[in-house]
């Protein structure tokens, strides 16, 4: 049984899920990225998700276009980012406390608006698979990587963006210096609220992303809380990364990689406890947290107020 | 509330009515009730002098939400199917809180229901266990009722109700494997615990039944909520090989939507899930709690408030195996279920379960 889990077939398999199995991550985590940069801690991900999910999906489903659906995510995302932008910028509100706010807002919300406007589970046709001539045909790299709908792409290619934006732009060396030292970065003329609320509100339209590629790419379904706390380990990922998109990408495939591996541990039979086997991802995530915390810095002015002394 | 529960009910049968082809024949639950819902008052005038000064209220707490497609909506039907046979909400009320997955908040709320004179409460899941033990002895003119279990802790006002959950299970699985051509069968659970164990267990024995060389891969995801993993669960069993797939608990939309997609057969059980992917959900195995509350009421109303405990299956028909009519079922397997829930009614097959 063990020796099955070499076999190509189980390989190709776990490497493909763990590559779709990120994808929420990667643009809920990027996002994140960008908030905590500037000092924002934003632990509203969770809500906006599920608002982001429930908008796609129901945009998705009554008008029949997909884009559709991404554009209502996206905008949902970025009104709940303007509120929580308002509330942590403006009148400098505890960021954790105001976060969890916006989450459970987010919870209830896509809830009353699932009741009142679906009321029953439905399915919708999402984005499908994209053939790429060549490329997809290669065995094992194609099934693996080539293999996958428009969103997951989006996802993989926002690494890079955010690489470039965060180190190589003047916004990017605005959006640090607000997050390492904001005095100085407002002595010289640098507006942190600015920086700030377009962060936020950046987050919260990748997290509407993050939600609309769950119900309206990958699941295609759309059922009350069913983000079950991928938000959150959004956050954690942000941390394990450590504010770094590329290490975001690295935790985020370590993460799922390690849960489809946990899936195929059970399908093949392989005699590990079930409750063992879906303990792993999260063991693990926290032993390379263990390892690497004591390495990185988290920016400096991550989770206080800005307030200009005057 | 009791407001919000008939726009639910009405959306719930509109839905129903407009999917009406994935309804099947003998079981059309829910669309009476909102028909009732129209008709209850003109009812209400002809039986007024029969009708009891006050209804029979019932409160039910759940974990899950009542439009789950699994448990939590497996006892709202019921609730409804109550109301209609009791002739509507004139005779028997409910009402309910949904998604309370946080015992904590459970308890709370079970406690406050019990404090408005609630003529019976439900805790509609087996983790509400020990919190109902330290409230019932508090209220004891109030009869409880709490599932999936056997265990009513000696208390005078506890009922305790379960669901042979096996006894689908293996019907289920029997005509699984009946049709799988590639003898891989995918399971997708929740957790390895209660009511789900229970059907799993009763699938495999069903599968093995039927056929020893077939290969039952099972899968528990550790979670009744993950949508995202029971998903990738499915798609996992699907590489596998796997053709004909089950699953328990609500998180399985997300495991039947890819089953849908790859054209993978589906058993369900709980609640009806052929309205979810009309072409390849095969069977389900519905909860019909309903024989339970009316035994439960018809004591209450007596003056029995509790210390007995229900369970129910094929035989007292608490559990039907109902066919998706938009699924072609060829007819020898559809005999062949038919012919198993016979069997196990009539005790000529016993179910051994590991």
């Amino acid at each position: 049984m063990i020796t099955e889990l070499f076999s190509t077939t189980v390989l190709i398999g776990i490497l493909a899920s763990g590559i779709r199995l990120a994808t929420p991550y990667l643009y809920a985590a990027i996002g994140e990225t960008f908030s905590q940069k500037s000092g924002v801690l934003n632990l509203g991900v969770e809500g906006q998700m599920l608002l982001g999910c429930f908008a796609a999906f129901y945009v998705a489903f009554t008008t029949g276009n997909l884009w559709l659906g991404v554009l209502a995510a996206m905008i949902v995302g970025a009104v709940m980012g303007l509120a929580m932008a308002f509330v942590t910028v403006n009148l400098h509100a505890q960021q954790g406390i105001s976060g969890i706010g916006f989450y459970l807002f987010g919870l209830g919300m896509s809830d009353l608006l699932f009741q009142r406007l679906m009321g029953t589970v439905e399915t919708v046709k999402g984005f499908q698979k994209i053939y790429i001539p060549g490329l997809s045909d290669i065995p094992g790299i194609g099934e693996i990587l080539f293999n996958q709908n428009i969103l997951v792409y989006g996802a993989y290619l926002l690494v890079p963006i955010a690489w470039f934006v965060l180190n190589k732009t003047t916004l990017g060396l605005k959006i640090r210096a607000v997050g390492e030292n904001p005095d100085a970065a407002d002595s010289l003329g640098v507006s942190v609220a600015q920086v700030r609320y377009f962060t936020i509100i950046l987050g919260g339209t990748l997290s509407g992303v993050a939600g609309a590629s769950l119900s309206i790419a990958l699941l295609n379904v759309f059922q009350q809380n069913m983000t079950s706390g991928l938000g959150f380990i959004a956050v954690a990922l942000v941390y394990f990364g450590a504010w770094k998109p590329v290490g975001v990408l690295g935790g985020a495939l370590l993460f799922s990689m390690v849960n489809s591996l946990q899936l195929w541990i059970q399908v093949l039979g392989i005699p590990v406890p079930s409750d063992i086997a879906v303990m792993m991802p999260y063991v693990l995530t926290i032993l390379v947290l263990v390892a690497t915390v004591s390495r990185v810095r988290a920016p400096s002015a991550l989770t206080k107020p800005f307030e200009r002394d005057e | 509330m009791k407001k919000f529960a008939w726009i639910v009910t009405f959306v719930l049968a509109l839905a129903l009515v407009l999917s009406a082809c994935g309804t099947p024949a003998e079981e059309p639950a829910e669309v009476p009730a909102a028909e009732e819902a129209a008709e209850a008052p003109a009812e209400e005038q002809a039986a007024e002098e029969a009708a009891p000064a006050e209804p029979f209220r019932v409160a039910v707490v759940m974990p899950s939400a009542i439009n789950d497609l699994a448990f939590g909506q497996s006892m709202y039907d019921a609730l409804i199917r109550v109301q209609e046979e009791m002739g509507g909400p004139e005779y028997f009320e409910f009402v309910y809180s949904e998604n309370m997955f946080v015992v904590d908040d459970a308890a709370a709320a079970i406690r406050d229901y019990a404090t408005q004179d609630f003529d019976l409460i439900i805790a509609h899941g087996s983790q509400y266990g020990s919190s109902l033990q330290e409230i019932a002895p508090d209220f004891p003119e109030t009869s409880f009722a709490w599932g999936t279990t056997v265990d009513t802790f000696g208390q005078p006002n506890i009922f305790a109700y379960e669901a042979a959950s096996h006894e689908g299970g293996y019907v289920n699985g029997v005509m699984a494997a009946s049709l799988t051509k590639s003898n891989v069968i995918g399971v997708v659970g929740p957790i390895e615990t209660g009511d789900a164990k229970l059907y799993v267990d009763g699938f495999k024995a069903g599968v093995a039944a039927t056929n020893p060389d077939i290969t039952v891969n099972v899968n528990y995801i550790g979670s009744f909520s993950d949508v995202a993993l029971a998903s990738e669960a499915a798609t996992t069993h699907i590489a596998a090989g796997a053709d004909v797939m089950t699953g328990s608990a609500q998180m399985v939309t997300g495991a039947i939507g890819k089953a849908d997609e790859a054209g993978v057969l589906w058993l369900g059980t709980q609640s009806s899930q052929a309205s979810l992917a009309p072409s390849i959900v095969v069977a389900t195995q519905v909860f019909h709690w309903e024989v339970v509350i009316n035994e439960i009421v018809a004591l209450v109303k007596e003056g029995t408030l509790g210390g007995q405990s229900f369970v129910i299956d094929l035989a007292n028909g608490g559990e039907v195996i109902e066919f998706n009519d938009a699924y072609a079922l060829p007819e020898d397997v559809k005999a062949l279920a038919e012919e198993t829930v016979q069997g196990i009614i009539d005790g000529s097959i016993t179910i051994t379960l590991p």
